[in-house]
């Protein structure tokens, strides 16, 4: 067989191998439910400006209005400057997200190099980077995001770079394990025979198969990153203010908690339906993606 | 097994100095100048310069590096930027606190998660099952912060029981470490429940029923004790969650750890206090997981005998 | 007064699961005297373990469940019996012996505490008489006293079907049940294994049923074998009487499919096809889209035994006179 044929042939495999993921996904109840609530965030983040107007809504004062419970008018109440709590969530939404996805980014790709070349050239190279993500396995990871915000400074990106660092270990460790696992494998010797290059290899046959891990983790890292996040943004050490961040707004909240009831509730039931959500798809996705695993 | 335990204290030694050397790498592109800091904005620029070739900070990063190390092999982290007292100190102080809450959460996640875990691998697929893993995923889901705030909001507020700040006597410490614990709690719940379940299908299972093993002695003898095995790796991990979440449970309930410690020298910009802090946690984690990895030992006959 | 230890009459094992029931086994019927050994004979997945675990009621629940049938130990109905008398005839009436031995024992308990356990459940003794016992049982089986405090790690796949052995006849059962006690062992211990066995059951006059896929064990320590396919015993008889007229196709295939060293034969005859799916059984006789005789009739028909001599049963249409069979059987 040509190269090419071999590859659509695997291309095929690989199609009716995430339509059958998919199948598998869909019969999961609770990985649907998780999905939808999800879809729902993604969508109030994507329209959220249509929704409400950042600027009207979210983050001018109106201190007339302030501490209002639910009404009509103010679904979820309005918070200590009289700003519509709902518009703040979703608007929140978008920077939750945003920074999940992105530090997570970040993560799978610093993280999935390093497991790589760990993996692929072992030696010391292995030794090297898996001993230094030992050291930063050593420190709890909120306290690395802290202590590199706190050196980098509090803005957006610097907080997803800061939640990304901290969590390279993870990622680095899944794609070592699977390149370990199928180095040795006769088509990686095949592929070698016929001269195939270790850039070829890597990215043809060895990231396709590490996949189906990162899928899974980077599911639930994203939920994890949301978390770090708003942990940070609670302490003043993420979002600045008046920006809307879920974190923040529970923050800024908490001095308010004995007047009004609904400005820590709201903001942290948004955080964990969010996680929630991410928990179930990932786990879903886990049993989708291994069917072993399922008892 | 001594020679095991020294090996392994040994093997600590690079990875606190790695510790070390990553924080301080970190606090050391650390916005501002800590000369400026120490003296206030008005001071003169001849001053600062004085007293940054006091501090040593003109050296080169490798020397600064080295010269700090030698001196925290002593306990002497530096002196605080705002308060001018050494930082080991302050920090050293403030652990028994963190320590304390730490302890008390992991004590509630495992009084929680491993009976709780049982039970529902036991009784897989019934309502008891569906209540407590329902219950571990909104469990795992909760941050840590909020779940704080809002057990303030039932508990100091509306019902008036516990305070919501403060630490002088034991009420203090239940909200704290229940909020810290709960998250844990659900992990370490579900992490038995399947370690159970794997365990329970296990051929000597079926050796010990068809000895005639009553059922509730297969499940606390001979399940129970295999299926702890990865549950302690699980409780160990979760240890370093539990440093982490502290920094922000004692946000919460303003309790005097380090956790707090540590916030409020990121916001005066105080370097060596936040690297002190976030060295004796990773430490004090490093340790934790080792004595994790020799209780191991006892559990497991396999490791025992493999490190003879 | 009769001799019969175990008697299973029509005996119905299915699992429900989300893809379909798996109806394991199909109405077997099976007698063991005292001190008699039983082979059972077919390819895994035919239900043996199943019929096994019936017998000691372990057929894991769920999925699996007992759906008709009886079954007899001297006499006594067992099936209704409620658990805490059942558990007290496991490992003292009935003991089993598992497949695996590197997987039968557990882990983190010293062998000495593993036969003792069994001990103190069904004789009075005390803890420190119990592991007394559990040592000179050690001995029994060619292990050491010495060595009970030492874990399962620790011993061999040979010592350890040894330790599993020690446990099952601690309490001097009155059947023994070795589900392929040797097929996880290397050749050279299955032997020594199987002796030992054997000498055993026979200074305890203990009867056994041997769960095996190999005619050779079969031939080596049975008095009576019962072939087994797709949850049913197809072919029953004296041993001798198998091996010098096996009458079921199936059986006959099996024959076949060994090779025989007096013989010249040209190539040995597998079975064709496959074991079938035991969610969707065939209709009629469940060996008819493998045999070479089958006919319209097999198809529709589903065969009773047929006692072709004394004490030999076989379930075929040939038998019942209503197939002609194509050529030899």
């Amino acid at each position: 067989m040509s190269d090419k044929a071999v590859q659509k042939n695997t291309s095929k495999k690989k199609k009716g191998q995430w339509s059958e993921v998919w199948r598998r996904l869909r019969r999961n109840k609770m990985a649907m439910l998780g999905l939808t609530i999800i879809s729902i965030f993604i969508l109030l983040a994507l329209f959220a400006d249509v929704i409400a107007d950042y600027d009207e809504v979210a983050i001018k004062m109106n201190t007339s209005i302030r501490l209002q419970g639910p009404s009509k008018d103010h679904i979820l109440g309005t918070d200590e400057l009289g700003r519509d709590i709902f518009a703040r969530i979703i608007h929140g939404a978008r920077v939750s997200l945003q920074v999940g996805i992105i530090a997570v980014g970040i993560a799978i790709i610093i993280g999935g190099t390093l497991g790589a070349i760990a993996g692929f050239y072992g030696g010391k190279f292995d030794n090297i980077i898996m001993r230094a993500m030992d050291i930063f396995l050593a420190i709890p990871s909120i306290l690395l995001a802290i202590a590199i915000v706190s050196a980098l400074g509090t803005s957006m990106l610097n907080l997803m770079i800061a939640v990304g660092i901290s969590s390279i270990p993870s990622y680095a460790r899944i794609v070592r394990a699977s390149v370990l696992s199928i180095k040795d494998q006769e088509y990686i010797e095949a592929a070698r025979a016929i001269g195939a290059k270790d850039t070829r290899i890597i990215l043809k046959h060895i990231i396709p198969n590490s996949l189906a891990p990162i899928i899974v983790q980077g599911t639930l890292g994203v939920a994890s990153a949301i978390l770090s996040t708003a942990g940070l943004s609670f302490i003043g050490l993420g979002i600045q203010k008046p920006a809307p961040e879920w974190g923040a707004m529970l923050s800024s909240g908490k001095d308010f908690i004995r007047q009004s009831w609904h400005v820590t509730t709201f903001p942290g039931i948004a955080i964990m339906l969010t996680i929630l959500s991410l928990n179930l798809l990932g786990d879903g996705l886990r049993d989708a993606l291994d069917p072993r695993l399922k008892q | 097994m001594h020679k095991y335990i020294l090996r392994r204290l040994l093997l600590l030694i690079p990875v606190i100095l790695g510790v070390t050397f990553l924080v301080f790498t970190i606090m050391y592109f650390t916005p501002g100048d800590p000369a400026k800091l120490i003296l206030g904005e008005s001071a003169q620029p001849a001053q600062v310069e004085a007293l940054r070739e006091e501090m040593g900070l003109n050296d080169p990063f490798i020397v600064q590096y080295v010269r700090f190390i030698t001196k925290a092999l002593t306990g002497d982290f530096g002196r605080s930027y705002s308060t001018n007292r050494p930082v080991f100190d302050e920090v050293f102080a403030r652990f028994p606190a963190t320590l304390k809450l730490t302890a008390a959460a992991m004590l509630i996640a495992i009084a929680i998660g491993i009976p709780v875990g049982i039970i529902s691998a036991t009784k897989q697929y019934s309502a008891l099952d569906s209540i407590s893993m329902i219950g571990a995923l909104i469990g795992v889901s909760m941050p840590v912060f909020w779940l704080g705030l809002m057990l303030i909001l039932v508990f100091s507020v509306n019902l008036r029981l516990l305070p919501s700040s403060g630490s002088e006597t034991i009420k203090h410490l239940i909200l704290p470490a229940f909020s810290l614990g709960v998250g844990s709690a659900a992990i370490i719940t579900r992490m038995t429940r399947s370690s159970m379940l794997e365990v329970i299908r296990q051929d000597y299972i079926r050796t010990a029923r068809s000895k005639g093993v009553a059922e509730k002695k297969v499940v606390n003898k001979h399940a129970l004790k295999n299926a702890l095995i990865p549950v302690v790796t699980v409780v160990g991990l979760q240890f370093g969650g539990l440093l982490g979440g502290a920094v922000l449970t004692e946000s919460v309930f303003s309790w005097p750890g380090v956790g707090r410690l540590m916030v409020d020298a990121i916001r005066q910009k105080d370097s060596p206090m936040v690297l002190a802090s976030v060295v004796f946690i990773s430490v004090t984690f490093s340790f934790v997981n080792l004595l994790v990895d020799l209780l191991y030992a006892f559990i497991d006959p396999r490791i025992k005998s493999q490190y003879r | 007064m009769s001799n019969e230890f175990l008697n299973i009459k029509n005996l119905h094992i299915h699992y429900v699961t989300e893809e379909g029931t798996v109806k394991a086994v199909n109405g077997v019927n099976m007698e063991i005297n005292k001190g008699e050994t039983l082979g059972l004979v077919g390819e895994t997945g035919a239900g043996k373990t199943t019929t096994a675990l019936g017998i000691l009621r372990l057929v894991p629940n769920p999925p699996g469940k007992i759906i008709d049938g009886e079954i007899f130990l001297e006499g006594q109905s067992i099936l209704e019996l409620p658990e805490d008398e059942m558990r007290m005839i496991r490992g003292n009436k009935v003991s089993m012996i598992f497949q695996d031995p590197m997987t039968a024992l557990n882990p983190v308990m010293t062998v000495g505490e593993q036969i003792s356990e069994v001990i103190e459940i069904h004789e009075k003794l005390s803890n420190k008489e119990a592991f007394e016992k559990a040592k000179k049982m050690l001995e029994l089986v060619g292990i050491p006293g010495a060595r009970a405090v030492d874990y399962p790690h620790q011993f061999s796949g040979g010592m350890k079907q040894r330790v599993v052995i020690a446990i099952a006849l601690a309490c001097n059962p009155g059947l023994l049940i070795a589900d392929e006690p040797t097929t996880a062992l290397d050749v050279t211990i299955q032997a020594q294994v199987l002796e030992l066995m054997n000498n055993l059951k026979n200074e305890f006059n203990t009867a056994m049923l041997l769960i095996t896929h190999d005619l050779g064990v079969v031939a080596e320590v049975c008095d009576k074998v019962a072939i087994m396919y797709a949850g049913e015993i197809v072919e029953y008889s004296k041993i001798e009487d198998l091996f010098e007229n096996p009458s079921h196709p199936y059986t006959r295939g099996l024959f076949g499919s060994i090779p025989n060293l007096d013989e010249e034969v040209d190539r040995l005859k597998p079975i064709k096809g496959l074991m079938p799916d035991p969610t969707n059984l065939p209709s009629g006789c469940k060996f008819h889209p493998r045999c070479p005789h089958a006919t319209e009739y097999c198809k529709e028909n589903h065969p009773e035994d047929t006692e072709i001599a004394p004490e030999h049963k076989v379930k075929c249409h040939i038998y019942t006179g209503q197939v002609k069979p194509k050529g030899e059987i």
